[in-house]
């Protein structure tokens, strides 16, 4: 452990840490642009630089590693001076176009030049000018203000794994560039916006429409997938302006995937802000009183085993509790919130949880990743897949579909034939698992989705068994979901009940007129046409498939318009936090089904959130830790059976597109065009035809 | 003067041939194998005793350079990497020993491959320099016909390889770090340090990088031994040295002379004197583009070696010695200097891709005289701030002609500001 | 260059090696340690450029970076920092002229001009029957017989503007002028015989002089 003096202060550090550090763990602030705390350092920016005694010259603290008897100064006149004159090197090119950029505010150059930058600048000469570059549908270029720190370098060939962007041209000609003019082929590409500390990579759907200071910063949870990115919604009024990344180092450290990031437009269109009721086959505005009505004179009357209720992929634990408590109270079992029809066995926490955590995915040594894409279904899991094999000596297999997940893998095959040899020990990745300190599989969501679910579940536990993947405090059996409302909806046993219907029998029943009233709490992920003549609530936010097939509209809120829990992937309760007001007649979705049991005659028995929480603790303990993991216990599940040999395939076939939110999204719409459809829409854009 | 049978490369312009034979003839390649069995240890001690210092500018120990190398590496390769990008502007003696003289080249090569516990060297040769490469080239294959090199090289029972790297126009490759980049495959940017290649080099293996001088002396130094070289020159200044004579002189020259010898006799004796006599003296960089520029008056009597030419701010550099008469623009000199310095800015650190530029540009207008006093101040500032705040020497390499040419010539600098805004108010008035 | 590649007109779509190339870049490959292909990254570009009379195209770097298993953009930004690759049609005759303070001082600038005049183009241009390019370039490393021009892959030294003239006529004939000094000295050495070493001024042996 190195022991150092620090402006006078002595300090003792992990080998390994460099000056900067060193200087951070003391609160001393070094200004700094190119380096980045997850990123490679390059130490080229220059503005970091420390006195260092009986060093010629002042050091990079970014790249200095700290050493026994070293002094370091931090605040002399050579550093000073240095700093300066590095700020002054920075802005003799930069443009003085801070009033028109979208970075200013939030500028790292715009706030160290308050520090270290004159009053006027001395450079008389022409200031260079850099032409734009075409990254895509969400990145926008600004190059003359390229500061040149490499970190939209590093990140695309660090962190996102998409070696896309170079540096090329040398001295004061040198550009940051895709060269070939592409746009940027990575889920993580939005990220290059944060880590740019100027205005030169800027948002492209935010451009010009509002400044930092204007907007209302709410701390919040995604829910475009299981993984629960943590992260901030700015809202100017009623609008939500963007969407952030915050930090949280066990979930998405500081990324977020680009349809976290740029679904929000989506929260403009399609929406539904006021009920409706479907009158001689359309669908006319109605009130809240006719709509509840409409309900009550279907309902009543109507036995349990008649009714069911469905919760889709956005839905929050709250809610779905209340419907979940309705539905005991009209005496149906038939609830389901595997609306993809996923058969699995629930009766044990460990069997549909990430048990490893996402954080843990970095002491794996092996990982097997079985009918899964998490690069599409969880960028970011697939961003912390990367980032452990980036530390070295992992392995990561494939069975299902073979695709570039940004690492190396050995793909064993693509189906469950390879998962029963795998478990038979007859497969040369076998050897692997076995040598492995800290092995891990990853069971996708979409290998779970189908008739022989539950024996493909029963199979990944025994594989976890039988190659020590349980053990004294690590468990690598995973479940890597996609919906964010599922491990929620599970956690609180929104699944039939003893002879109740799954997604399947509710949709036979429904076909066949044995099940009258279906209820669908934002579930969208449905085939509608199976609904037969059955009576169809819907409640959401979005005029999207089951809106299209409702008798009765309930318009309800979006993640951004309510404070409500959220259960990722790992089993982490985390909540989501009111943004905006939920639009028109909107209402919060808990308080729908609170108003609407009243009117059915069985009241719920809570009439605050903080009532409904308290429920949600006592149905299940680990509503009680939020924000945390509460280890699942080990126990038996999946029901061993027959497996059949159809390969697994993604759930996903567009990223950008998979919710009623982001269906509705312009700027998703714009990365289905460049990146799904192919590179000749992004031609058109280029040319500027597409405006 | 040096006497003949002191110098190292008898070989310098190529009068005879450069291969195998004839180079046997002039003694090289004579006891390698007996030199080597002596061993890592004496063989890096011998150099230490020598005194030789780097040949490449920076003047470091080159002895103590290879004892700084990690012993015994069993783990990974350890490489040996020449650098032969000679870029330097005024220095061309690097060419005159690759092309004439390549089997003292290789010859070292060898000897303090062994020394450091290389398997393999790589020369990297400036790419402009195709002709003296594929002499190199030609040299390295009679080596390996005759057994001086590959398995059992020279018999010692060491297996050494040898092979060229070409650059391809980058004057920042001559920078030890940015070169083994290169060989990478990579742009030629430099390395921060720490890490020193002795600890993590090319491929990040451990790697030391010596110049082609530095390493083409080695043999001779062996041979004749520590002291034969440690005794000619000055003490910390010893040996022979390569001095290319540029610019107005009346016989330009490449030479061979005793380290320490003086600036004067060295051009009067080799170069034929300044052009119009040394009275018609202006100025000379006595060490390559990147070395402040002197003044006639420190020219009269100033000793070429380092640390004289330290005393008097500026440097041996390569050794490059860059005469200007009295019909010299000396702004336009340096100016061009600046453009030069711009050009070869890898771009990767800001103070040297943003400050080269800058002084480029105020130095065009220096040299018209289109400036403002006070600009100089200014100009001097930014040398300043550039110097000593970059990733690698270019940085500074940058500022000192600038700085040297403000130290010795400002008045020349504001005479040129006011005849401008005179010559400017004149038109006006007409 | 521009960093935003626009392929000139008349850029082939795709390019592969010569046979007799493809066992030369092999070769090369091996002379770096497995894994570390992409050090023949520069040798290839040259050589492909050889084979394309003198310019690269992006197929060629696509094709260099597939074979390297190197990133694209990787091949691209050391093709671009490299002043030797050209990424633009060049003449037959490549005519750098060195302008270096060195050479700037032995009168550079006249040898530009003769260039200019007698081809009728400037820096940085190719004449229309695409015979010759004149390019200025930074210290060529030759500088005591300055000034230097590289003409192709030879160095023509003590280049003065008439020289420079009786060269240029000399490619314009078709001819190929020998390079070297252009007043006849030998190499390096001061003009009118060596100061030193006189007694190694003869060849000796069998091959007498080196072929510079």
């Amino acid at each position: 452990m190195p022991k150092l003096t620090i402006d006078g202060i002595e300090i003792e550090v992990e080998p390994g840490t460099s000056v900067l550090q060193a200087c951070e763990q003391l609160g001393i602030e070094i200004p700094r642009f190119c380096y980045h705390e997850r990123l490679s350092v390059p130490a080229n920016c220059r503005m970091c630089l420390v006195e260092m005694e009986r060093a010629p010259k002042p050091v990079a603290s970014c790249a200095m590693p700290c050493a026994d008897n070293m002094v370091i100064k931090t605040d002399t006149e050579l550093v000073h001076k240095a700093r300066k004159g590095v700020m002054e090197f920075l802005l003799i090119n930069h443009p003085l176009d801070c009033p028109i950029c979208d970075q200013g505010g939030e500028c790292d150059l715009q706030d160290q030049a308050m520090s270290y930058g004159f009053d006027r600048g001395r450079y008389g000469e022409n200031k260079r000018a850099v032409t734009e570059k075409y990254m895509g549908p969400l990145i926008k270029t600004f190059m003359t203000r390229c500061i040149h720190c490499t970190r939209c370098i590093r990140f695309g060939n660090e962190i996102a794994g998409v070696p896309m962007l170079g540096a090329v041209s040398r001295g004061e000609h040198m550009e940051i560039t895709t060269f070939v003019e592409q746009a940027i082929a990575s889920e993580l590409s939005g990220n290059l916006v944060d880590v740019c500390p100027v205005g030169a990579l800027t948002s492209k759907p935010y451009a010009y429409t509002a400044r930092p200071w204007e907007l209302r910063k709410t701390e919040t949870i995604d829910v475009m997938d299981a993984v629960g990115s943590n992260i901030r919604v700015d809202t100017r009024g009623p609008e939500v302006m963007r969407v952030l990344p915050r930090l949280n180092e066990d979930v998405n450290e500081e990324w977020i995937g680009d349809k976290t990031r740029y679904h929000h437009d989506g929260l403009k269109r399609q929406r539904l802000d006021r009920p409706y009721l479907r009158v001689n086959g359309k669908l006319q505005p109605a009130s809240w009183a006719d709509a509840f009505a409409a309900i009550a004179a279907r309902v009543k009357g109507l036995p349990g085993e008649r009714i069911a209720a469905i919760a889709g992929d956005l839905v929050d634990v709250e809610s779905m509790l209340a419907l979940k408590d309705l539905m005991t109270a009209l005496g149906s079992a038939n609830i389901d919130c595997r609306q993809d029809g996923a058969m699995f066995d629930t009766s044990s926490r460990a069997g549909y949880l990430f048990n490893s955590t996402i954080a843990g995915i970095e002491q794996a040594d092996a990982i097997l990743l079985i009918g899964t894409n998490p690069r599409w279904e969880a960028p970011i899991v697939n961003a912390r897949i990367r980032k452990r094999y980036l530390m070295g000596g992992l392995k990561v297999a494939v069975i299902g579909e073979q695709r570039d997940l940004t690492y190396p893998t050995t793909y064993l095959g693509a189906g469950t034939d390879t998962l029963s040899q795998l478990i038979d020990g007859n497969h040369s990745f076998a050897e692997v698992l076995r040598g492995a300190k800290k092995p891990m599989l990853i069971l996708g969501a979409g290998a779970l989705a189908r008739p022989d679910g539950l024996a493909i579940q029963a199979a990944a536990r025994a594989l976890a068994e039988s190659f020590g993947m349980v053990r004294d405090g690590w468990n690598g059996f995973n479940v890597l979901h996609r919906a964010a409302a599922r491990v929620g909806g599970l956690d609180i046993g929104f699944v039939p009940g003893a002879g109740g219907r799954s997604v399947a029998g509710i949709l036979d029943g429904a076909a066949s007129g044995a099940v009258e009233v279906v209820y669908l709490l934002g579930a969208d992920e449905l085939d509608t046409d199976r609904l037969g003549n059955a009576f169809v609530i819907y409640q959401g936010h979005h005029g999207d498939r089951g809106a299209h097939r409702a008798d009765v509209i309930l318009p309800g809120a979006a993640y951004t318009e309510k404070n409500a829990t959220y259960v990722n992937t790992e089993g982490r309760p985390q909540i989501a936090r009111l943004a905006t007001f939920p639009l028109g007649e909107a209402r919060e979705d808990w308080k729908i089904l609170r108003a609407l049991s009243e009117r059915l005659g069985h009241t719920l028995p809570y009439d605050s959130v903080s009532q409904l929480r308290a429920r949600m603790v006592a149905v299940n303990p680990v509503f009680g830790k939020l924000g945390t993991v509460t280890p699942a216990a080990w126990g038996g599940f999946g029901t061993a059976g027959a497996l059949d040999g159809a390969a697994f395939a993604t759930p996903i076939t567009n990223y950008y597109m998979t919710d009623p939110i982001s269906r509705a999204s312009e700027t998703m719409a714009r990365c289905t065009e460049t990146f799904v459809r192919g590179a000749s829409a992004a031609a058109e854009e280029r040319t500027g035809t597409h405006g | 003067m040096l006497r003949d049978e002191d110098r190292i490369f008898t070989n310098l312009y190529g009068f005879q041939d450069f291969r195998l034979e004839a180079a046997q003839r002039r003694g090289d390649w004579d006891g390698t194998k007996a030199l080597i069995e002596k061993g890592k240890d004496w063989i890096i001690n011998e150099v230490k005793e020598s005194g030789l210092r780097g040949r490449g500018g920076a003047g470091f120990s080159t002895g103590m350079k290879w004892s700084f190398m990690p012993k015994n590496v069993t783990d990974k390769p350890v490489y040996l990497v020449v650098n032969a990008d000679e870029g330097e502007p005024g220095t061309c003696k690097d060419r005159d020993i690759l092309r004439h003289d390549p089997h003292k080249l290789i010859e070292g090569c060898l000897i303090a491959g062994f020394a450091i516990g290389a398997s393999a060297c790589y020369i990297y040769i400036r790419g402009e320099f195709y002709n003296e490469g594929s002499a190199v080239q030609v040299a390295i294959d009679e080596a390996y016909a005759a057994g001086l090199l590959g398995k059992n090289a020279c018999g010692t029972g060491y297996d050494y390889d040898i092979y060229i790297h070409r650059g391809a126009g980058a004057y920042i490759c001559g920078e030890e770090t940015a070169l083994i980049e290169s060989i990478e495959g990579k742009k030629g940017q430099p390395r921060n340090k720490p890490p020193f290649p002795a600890q993590a080099g090319l491929y990040s293996c451990p790697t030391t990088v010596n110049n082609v001088e530095s390493i083409a002396v080695v043999p001779t130094i062996l041979r004749r031994g520590a002291g034969w070289f440690g005794g000619l020159g000055r003490p910390k200044n010893t040996g022979t040295k390569l001095f290319c004579i540029s610019g107005h002189v009346n016989r330009p020259c490449n030479v061979e002379e005793e380290m320490g010898i003086p600036l004067k006799e060295l051009i009067e004796r080799h170069a034929g004197g300044v052009r119009g006599g040394w009275d018609n003296l202006l100025a000379i960089i006595p060490g390559g583009s990147s070395v402040p520029v002197l003044p006639k008056s420190i020219c009269d009597t100033v000793l070429m070696d380092f640390d004289s030419l330290r005393e008097v701010r500026s440097g041996l550099g390569t050794a490059a010695v860059i005469v200007m008469d009295k019909s010299t623009d000396i702004v336009k000199a340096i100016a061009r200097l600046s453009r030069f310095y711009a050009h070869e800015s890898c771009g990767q650190c800001t103070p040297c891709r943003e400050g080269t530029g800058w002084l480029s540009r105020v130095m065009q207008r220096m040299v018209r005289g289109n400036a403002r006093v006070e600009e100089i101040d200014m100009l001097l500032e930014v040398t300043r701030q550039i110097e000593g705040h970059t990733i690698c020497a270019l940085g500074d390499a940058a500022a000192w002609p600038v700085q040297g040419l403000i130290r010795h010539f400002r008045p020349e600098m504001e005479r040129r500001i006011l005849d401008y805004r005179n010559s400017a108010h004149q038109m006006a008035a007409e | 260059m521009s960093a935003t590649v626009a392929a000139p007109a008349g850029e082939p779509a795709a390019f592969a090696f010569s046979d007799e190339n493809q066992e030369l870049a092999k070769r090369i490959i091996a002379k770096y340690p497995a894994g570390r292909q992409a050090s023949a990254v520069m040798p290839l570009l040259d050589l492909a450029q050889r084979q394309n009379g003198g310019w690269l195209t992006q197929p060629i770097m696509d094709h260099i970076a597939a074979m390297l298993a190197m990133p694209p953009i990787r091949v691209y930004e050391v093709a671009t920092f490299y002043t030797m690759y050209n990424h633009h049609p060049i003449g037959k005759h490549h005519i750098q002229v060195c302008t270096t303070t060195p050479c700037w001082l032995r009168g550079s600038d006249d040898v530009v001009a003769v260039c200019k005049r007698k081809l009728g183009i400037d820096l940085g241009e190719t004449t229309p029957d695409g015979q010759f390019t004149l390019g200025e370039v930074e210290c060529s490393g030759a500088c005591v017989n300055a000034p230097v021009v590289q003409i192709g892959d030879d160095y023509y030294e003590d280049v003065g503007p008439e020289q420079m003239e009786r060269i240029i006529d000399a490619f314009k004939r078709g001819e190929t002028p020998p390079a070297g000094s252009q007043t006849g000295r030998q190499t390096s050495c001061p003009e009118g015989g060596p100061t030193t070493l006189k007694a190694f001024c003869t060849p000796q042996g069998a091959d007498a002089q080196a072929d510079d």
